[in-house]
């Protein structure tokens, strides 16, 4: 049962930060090697907010504004520019993007950890199931609650709105979009800014399993940016599910002794066995290839 | 003073030049076609006229505004819509999200909900299927969906490329029945077409494109009677 629960918190970290991933890939048709970077410089502001002003409100508040007006600063200086440029300029310029991210970071913060533990400092809550006791972290609760929130938010949102109407369209034909008097460039923005957004609530859920420093966001970015190819990259429910999938496995590994040290191979490897069996990933769609 | 005014049009692919300086017009409430081969560069043409496309030379006119080199999506907001080549409606949304997204710069509540009925009247295929995801739609459904998207931006003017493509004879009278209903109803039409017969005898004026340039031009029944016209576009 704690297995679930944190399985599951891990889970919805991961599919926040999948999410940024596959919503850009999506619309913007890049990867954004950058993503897990943002997630670093939003828990460095929890960091730095929290340990100055003392209040973890504030400091979440402040760590979702920056993260937000980051991303879609990097996507207006780094990535509009080459709209028209190979896929391969995009994909080292955003290789290029997360360097410097981590570069600043260590030349203001040094290399050091710099553990914040607001969220740890909840507690746990007890109760018993079943007749054994069970001791759920408050932070495990709050993830899993907060982020299924956001999920479902997202959901609602591409769904239902005009701009997340908008979003489809760009992402399956940016060109026809247009026809309908759509800014792809805004979209694009937008679809930034949200990913942004949700990655820093990711920083600060991870912030309850390890502290800060400058390759902070390098982890959980590749292994979200795995989730997001097993779900099936550009599907915004793939990304979930991916998410919660590979935040399933790695808990339960690490919760049996005789494989936790295999725990990250285990993962690689359901994704490559995935990837075998349908290379589209698990909610992809096939595109067609437009002449 | 023509309503869409296009002059000596450069477009170039690379060093590849597909326009080379054409220049037509368009008046309000006129039907004009431009018919040409494949390749004569009939696509670019619209494409540019939409902002798709780069212009490399020449200016483009709608309504006393120079729009040549305006973003695509701006020039929707002006008056201009296209139902584009291989009708491209957006397969993995429904039948309704396409239709909403024509009308996605209109703030018009209550306008967009009557003019969607009006869709809905006109292809009660369309209505049936509002919910369904549009790529299960059949090719003439497509059509009418892309059409139907187009008519929601509430155009001026409406460019229609090669509406007939890949159509049974009876959906194709079907499209050119509508696009003269539309016509009647005030709107103006630019018209390409391969299917240079159905489309001349709906049209006012024409141009025949050859090689990136205006060949011939002249009124439908000029054009149909045209020696040349009916040797290279009508099979006879």
């Amino acid at each position: 049962m704690v297995t679930v629960i944190d399985g599951l918190s891990l889970g919805a970290i991961y599919a926040l930060i999948a999410l940024g991933y596959t919503m850009v890939y999506g619309i913007a048709k890049m990867l954004n090697f950058a993503h897990g970077d943002i997630i670093m410089v939003g828990a460095f502001a929890i960091f730095v907010t929290f340990s100055t002003l003392g209040h973890p409100l504030i400091a979440i508040l402040v760590a979702v504004v920056i993260c937000t007006v980051l991303g879609v600063t990097i996507e207006r200086l780094a990535y509009r520019p080459l709209r028209t440029a190979s896929p391969l300029a995009v994909l080292i310029t955003a290789i290029g993007v997360s360097y410097l991210l981590q570069g600043i970071a260590q030349l203001i913060f040094g290399a050091g950890n710099n553990p914040v533990n607001f969220l740890a400092s909840l507690g746990v809550v007890s109760f018993s199931l079943f007749g054994s006791q069970i001791n759920v972290s408050w932070s495990s609760i709050l993830t899993v609650g907060l982020g299924a929130i956001l999920m479902v938010g997202l959901t609602l949102f591409v769904k239902y709105t005009r701009t997340g109407r908008a979003m489809r369209a760009v992402s399956e034909d940016r060109g026809a979009a247009t026809l309908q008097g759509i800014d792809a460039n805004k979209i694009i923005m937008i679809t930034f800014a949200i990913g942004s957004f949700l990655a820093a609530f990711a920083s600060l859920f991870y912030l309850s399993k390890t502290p800060v420093n400058p390759t902070f966001g390098s982890m959980p970015g590749i292994k979200a940016f795995t989730a997001a190819v097993i779900g099936g990259i550009g599907s915004i429910p793939g990304a979930m599910l991916g998410g919660i999938l590979l935040g399933m496995i790695e808990t339960i590994c690490l919760s049996i002794p005789a494989i936790s040290s295999y725990t990250t191979a285990i993962e690689f490897s359901v994704l490559i066995i995935i990837l075998m069996i349908r290379p589209i990933g698990l909610l992809g769609k096939k595109r067609r290839v437009k002449v | 003073m023509a309503l869409l005014e296009i002059k000596n049009l450069e477009v170039y692919y690379g060093v590849i030049q597909a326009l080379k300086g054409i220049s037509f017009e368009v008046n309000d409430g006129e039907i004009v076609t431009l018919i040409g081969a494949n390749g004569a560069g009939k696509t670019t043409t619209m494409q540019a006229i939409m902002g798709l496309v780069p212009v490399k030379s020449g200016t483009i006119t709608f309504d006393g505004k120079d729009i040549t080199h305006l973003p695509g999506h701006k020039v929707v907001g002006l008056g201009l819509a296209q139902v584009p080549e291989g009708r491209r409606v957006f397969q993995e949304l429904s039948v309704q999200d396409n239709l909403l997204l024509g009308a996605y710069l209109r703030k018009d509540k209550a306008g967009i909900e009557s003019d969607m009925e009006l869709i809905f009247d006109r292809f009660p295929r369309l209505k049936e299927r509002r919910n369904q995801i549009s790529g299960t739609l059949s090719g003439g459904e497509q059509q009418m969906l892309a059409m139907g998207r187009a008519m929601m931006t509430k155009p001026r003017i409406l460019m229609l490329d090669e509406p007939s493509m890949g159509l049974s004879p009876i959906l194709v009278d079907q499209v050119f029945s509508i696009i003269t209903d539309w016509h009647k109803d005030g709107v103006t039409v630019l018209l390409v077409e391969q299917n240079a017969g159905k489309s001349l005898v709906i049209s006012d004026r024409a141009y025949v494109l050859e090689n990136g340039r205006i060949a011939l031009s002249g009124t439908g029944a000029e054009l149909m009677a045209s020696e040349e016209v009916k040797k290279a576009y009508l099979g006879g």
